[in-house]
């Protein structure tokens, strides 16, 4: 018998799990020409009101020097490689399910961002970014004129 | 042999409890990636657990079984919310059974960038042991 107890919050997870499994199923576009895998890493957007946002991806075993960031526009583009493991013949393979290669991953932001003020830390192979919004994209307030 | 990244590898895989003890802690539970290796002199078992330092993991060795885990504390940005997420944000933990030929009391564990690795060497070839027989 499995019993499961979720909140209803995670019920919104699972759903978004069941989706992203079905479109695994049809999608298989997934490589560039290059061989590249674009759908690597898997990342969490967390947003502040409307002052900007932060992703955050697990990427564990990279060199954070080799890591390239790059914010064009309203795209943030993430790319690297991740190395293979050694092989010859004195080596063995039991298993094998790290995955290893380049990757490409962009992401559309949803404003233009302040592109100096961009931040990022890798640490315990996590890759946090801080993406402030655009000074000139704030939503500004407009004051209504009243005639007298 | 080149298994790199494709879809299947990108999901976190969650562990379903049915007949393991239940979780005090409120968090999700994901078995880690691995890779197992062997070579000369040691086996080396290679863990992605992106979240977790030395001091949130715990290798225990108890008879032939070898459990790694891991603590992760979910460190949310200050006043940011979650609005998209890919991956959840859990523990880690997965149990290995060892050979005899290991050298428990050797086994060295090193992690670095959420990624830990285990040397477990192996014990020199055993010298067959004769039983001599007495007679009564």
């Amino acid at each position: 018998m499995v019993l499961r107890r979720r909140s209803s919050s995670s019920l919104w997870e699972e759903m978004d799990k069941i989706q992203r499994e079905m479109n695994r199923l049809f999608d298989t576009t997934n490589v560039n020409r290059f061989g590249a895998i674009l759908d690597f890493p898997a990342i969490n957007v967390w947003t502040k009101g409307d002052t900007g946002q932060v992703i955050t991806a697990e990427l564990p075993g990279i060199n954070p020097d080799e890591l390239e960031i790059k914010v064009i526009g309203e795209t943030l583009t993430i790319s690297g490689s991740r190395p293979s493991q050694e092989q010859n013949d004195d080596v063995q393979y039991h298993r094998q399910e790290r995955g290893f290669g380049n990757f490409v991953r962009s992401i559309q932001l949803q404003f233009p961002v302040e592109t100096d003020r961009v931040e990022a830390n890798y640490e315990k192979g996590i890759l946090k970014i801080w993406l402030p919004r655009a000074e000139q994209d704030m939503p500004r307030k407009i004051l209504v004129n009243k005639k007298a | 042999m080149t298994k790199e990244f494709g879809n299947p590898e990108v999901e976190k895989q969650e562990i379903v409890e049915q007949d393991q003890a239940e979780r005090t802690r409120e968090t999700r539970l994901y078995i880690p990636r691995v890779d197992i290796y062997e070579t000369k002199d040691a086996i080396h078992v290679v863990a992605d657990i992106p979240g977790a330092d030395q001091d949130s993991i715990d290798i225990t060795v108890d008879k032939n079984t070898l459990l790694i885990e891991a603590r992760v504390e979910a460190e949310r940005p200050v006043d940011y919310s979650l609005t998209y997420a890919e991956y959840g944000i859990g523990d880690f933990r997965r149990k290995f059974t060892l050979s005899n030929e290991i050298d428990q009391n050797g086994i060295e564990a090193v992690v670095k960038n959420g990624v830990l690795s285990l040397t477990l060497p192996k014990v020199g070839p055993s010298e067959a042991q004769k039983i001599a027989v007495k007679s009564a």
